[in-house]
């Protein structure tokens, strides 16, 4: 028997009625089911109780005639039990299940890109301008030998493989399956458009998009899902994921209801069967293991592909990725705790890991005092909001940076948080082909190049206020950065010095 | 370990700013000729600079111990002669010792004592290292450990001469008119800290190999990151420094040839490479992907002079001056043209080299820059 609901509800949804003109747009766009149209009244009418704010209805109605916001119904305030406290801890009273959550940490812990300003040129050398002047993004993603020869004016050495892409900035891995085909679609086509990468994630690859081959980063996680031979080879870069920011140490699972049609045909398992990422890879149990499936993969693609391996920021960060590049990594992708999730244990998501910018200078740090920096590339991802957030990254030492929830926003998401449970009013975590086909891959795509291209301006623009043309010299450039409000701890390990010195 | 940046830094700023002028001359037959010259046309160039450094460096001025290393060293006190002499009587032997001459100059105000000393290797103490990595071991060992001590330049048959003045007062105060050298460089400095250390002028040097430079590198901090890895002691906190360190461990160790040098610190753009027909374009794109770090990013116009060779280069886009001109065996390298005329009216070519690519004067050739619209040979 159904306990009894003791929930207030978290959004109030309110009705002009003098604007409403019972299109019912707001019912149809809502695929929670808060709007209803009564018919003997001739009235919309609106259960407050199933909003989650994603704000569809409020920005579909053609005449502005719904306010969603926040319930000023609350318990009594308390500083210790918040709202939110005491939510999480009736919902779990009411199921005794674990407290889901998609997107990233949404908790209030110090973002630190916040924390860092940024330098600019005066007098003793010339800013420049990026409208005029040469300004230089493209970058190259692979392990870099420590020094060439050079005969007769020719190159002899064989670098290892090198990824051109033409900005700093890659779409993070987001499967099919967690997103919609038209989302996952839109973020291929963005990126060829862009010259840059988009990452499968561990969903497999659709057969539609093998076109875009040239663009994308195919991921092997512990479920394995959809990886073959073609797989593999489809890819510019094969990443091995071992962890994720908003979960660290735990594996992922998309319930049966998700695995229809061509998700179960990409995923190659049977329709209707879970789909179980264990939380280990379960044959690494160490670092010995990660090298031999790292050449396994590198065997696979004839050494033609640089093998990625992501993992989670977590504490002992530095010495771990040291241990990855010496068993073959060529590129070191670290996720943040602030990096989002199609679906996560809330307690893990707002508890576990550390900041990516800590990560990233440790890392970074490291690999410099062992001397092995150049034998990978970093990916940093994990809560970039703008171009300033992925410049300081690049000045802390990242050769490129990973946007996972920027990319969703981009595409309308409003961070509800709800991509966990299948319906997503803005066609990109859900599967519902009612809902997903809202989603237009073109307009999408659009939207992508015209947020990486504005980013790409403004981090153009800063460059030359820096008095450099070329990204590859701001690159772990870290006297280019000045901490703001940072303790002498959070100073050394970042690596920077206070404003004012 | 002693604390050079204190000394050289003394505010302790990220980066110790300054600008400068530079001036190198060459004959390329070898012929030696006297510091007069260079000295007017450092002196020409007197209001780049500020007074709080000046420097020349000379090759072939010691032809009597071609074979030895020459030790420039400047001492501010006796106990830091003391502890150096002990550390060179027990690492080399010592041919001669001898203050540098130096003649009284109303603005050269209390200087340190500068010595130079004639050595060799003491061969069982090399322990594996060829004896110029042994020097450069030494030398650092000196310049971070010693106090009240600073090694101006450890070249053979070579020497720099520098101080805290303009640079033809520092030339007339270690009496340079009576030195002749084949090749002379020359530096007016122009820091925005207003105290100055007679060791942080210009030139830089390690080994034979100098840098004057004028400019102001942005990606000073990665430049001295990667620099870092190969176990260079970032200690003066100067442009020139990370200069000396990239032509030391990209020319001397890598061996790589003076063209790929400047093809890594004044990068082609990828506009160009992508222009490129396939061979040049693979290599000019290892160069960027491997050594992108060593890019030196930002305004600067800079004079590397090693045994027979002077090489003047640029950054890619061409932000600082530099002028050069060839009279007969003749080469100059000035950031104006006025201080070029001044000592050689005539010349049979003059030019303003394109950003990044290099000007080179070798001993018994004539490579000048090739053309600008050629690709570089190797």
């Amino acid at each position: 028997m159904a306990l009894a609901c003791f929930k207030l509800p978290e959004f109030l949804v309110e009705r002009d009625y003098d604007k409403c003109i019972n299109c019912r747009v707001c019912e149809r766009q809502c695929g929670w089911e808060v709007h209803s149209y009564d018919e003997e009244v001739d009235k919309m009418f609106a259960d407050t109780e199933k909003c989650v704010g994603c704000q569809r209805c409020a920005v579909m109605c053609p005449t502005g005639a719904l306010v969603i916001s926040p319930h000023p119904g609350r318990y009594r305030e308390h500083g210790n039990w918040t709202q939110e406290h005491l939510r999480d801890a009736i919902r779990q009273s009411e199921t005794g299940g674990v407290v889901l959550a998609g997107s990233g940490n949404d908790k209030d812990y110090p973002v630190y890109w916040d924390k860092l300003l940024l330098n600019a040129s005066q007098v003793t050398n010339p800013s420049i301008d990026p409208l005029r002047e040469p300004m230089e993004l493209r970058t190259y993603l692979g392990a870099k030998p420590e020094s060439i020869e050079v005969r007769d004016g020719k190159l002899v050495s064989q670098l290892p493989p090198q990824v051109q892409v033409e900005t700093p900035i890659l779409f993070s891995a987001l499967s099919y399956g967690a997103i919609s085909f038209q989302a996952q679609e839109a973020l291929a086509r963005a990126a060829a458009e862009l010259g840059i990468l988009y990452n499968t994630g561990e969903g497999g690859l659709h057969h539609d998009l093998y076109r875009y081959r040239g663009n994308t980063i195919v991921q092997v996680a512990s479920g394995r899902f959809g990886v073959d031979p073609d797989y593999l080879n489809a890819a510019r870069i094969v990443e091995i994921k071992i962890g994720q920011g908003a979960k660290p140490g735990i594996g992922g699972h998309l319930p049966g209801e998700k695995v229809v049609g061509e998700v179960s045909v990409t995923r190659m398992i049977p329709a209707g069967t879970d789909a179980i990422s264990p939380a280990p890879q379960h044959d690494i149990y160490s670092i010995e293991d990660l090298s031999m499936l790292i050449y396994a993969l590198k065997e696979a693609t004839n050494y033609q592909k640089p093998v990625s391996v992501k993992i989670a920021a977590v504490h002992n960060v530095a010495a771990i990725a040291t241990g990855m590049v010496r068993a073959g990594a060529d590129i070191i992708a670290l996720d943040g705790f602030r990096g989002g999730t199609g679906a996560a244990p809330k307690i893990i998501r707002d508890n576990v890991g550390i900041p990516i910018e800590f990560a990233l200078a440790a890392v970074d740090t490291r690999l410099r005092q062992e001397g092995i920096r150049n034998r990978a590339s970093i990916i940093a991802g994990g809560g970039f909001r703008n171009s300033a957030d992925v410049i300081k990254a690049i000045a802390l030492g990242a050769d490129a940076v990973y946007i996972g929830t920027a990319a969703l926003v981009a595409m309308g998401c409003t961070l509800c948080q709800k991509c966990y449970t299948g319906i997503c009013n803005w066609g990109i975590t859900t599967q519902n082909p009612y809902l997903a086909k809202r989603l237009n891959p073109e307009i999408a795509t659009e939207r992508l190049v015209n947020l990486v291209t504005g980013w790409s301006h403004e981090i153009k623009e800063m460059l030359g206020g820096l008095g450099v043309n070329s990204i590859e010299s701001l690159r772990g450039n870290r006297l280019h950065l000045r901490g703001i409000g940072l303790t002498h701890g959070e100073l050394e390990t970042l690596g920077v010095r206070m404003v004012g010195q | 370990m002693r604390n050079i940046e204190a000394l050289n830094n003394p505010f302790g700023d990220a980066k110790v700013i300054s600008n400068c002028s530079i001036f190198g001359m060459m004959d390329r037959t070898g012929r030696r000729f006297s510091g007069r010259d260079i000295s007017r046309a450092i002196a020409n160039m007197h209001d780049r600079g500020n007074g709080l450094g000046g420097g020349l460096a000379v090759y072939g001025i010691y032809p009597e111990f071609a074979d030895h290393y020459a030790l420039h060293i400047m001492f501010t006190s006796a106990q830091g002669r003391k502890a150096t002499e002990a550390i060179l009587a027990a690492n080399f032997q010592i041919s001669r010792d001898e203050d540098l001459p130096t003649q009284p100059t109303a603005e050269i105000v209390n200087p340190p004592l500068v010595l130079r000393y004639f050595v060799k290797p003491t061969h069982s103490r090399l322990e594996g290292l060829s004896e110029d990595d042994f020097v450069v071991r030494k030398v650092m060992e000196i310049n971070t450990s010693v106090e009240d001590s600073f090694v101006f330049s450890s070249g053979k048959n070579m020497g720099v001469f520098k101080g805290v003045g303009f640079p033809e007062q520092i030339a007339h105060y270690f009496c340079l008119e009576d030195y002749e050298g084949y090749l002379w460089t020359a530096h007016g400095r122009f820091p925005t800290n207003s105290q100055a250390w007679w060791g942080g002028a210009h030139p830089f040097s390690l080994l034979d190999w100098t840098v004057v430079h004028n400019g102001e590198i942005s990606s000073y901090g990665i430049n001295r990151r990667y620099l870092e890895m190969f176990g260079y002691h970032c200690t003066m906190h100067t442009d020139t420094e990370v200069i000396t360190y990239a032509v030391d461990l990209l020319m001397r160790k890598q061996g790589l040839p003076v063209e790929i040098f400047a093809d890594i610190v004044s990068a082609k753009l990828w506009t160009d490479i992508d222009r490129m027909d396939p061979e040049s374009r693979q290599l000019r794109s290892a160069l960027r992907q491997v050594y992108g770090s060593m890019l030196l990013n930002g305004p600067f116009s800079v004079i590397i002079a090693h045994e027979g060779e002077m090489i003047g280069l640029t950054d890619r886009v061409r932000l600082r001056p530099m002028v050069a001109a060839a009279a007969g065996p003749m080469l100059f390298l000035s950031s104006e043209e006025a201080a070029i005329r001044l000592v050689s009216p005539e010349v049979d070519r003059i030019w303003v080299p394109q950003g990044g690519e290099p000007v080179v004067g070798r001993l018994e050739c004539t490579s000048e820059a090739p053309k600008s619209d050629q690709p570089l040979a190797a």
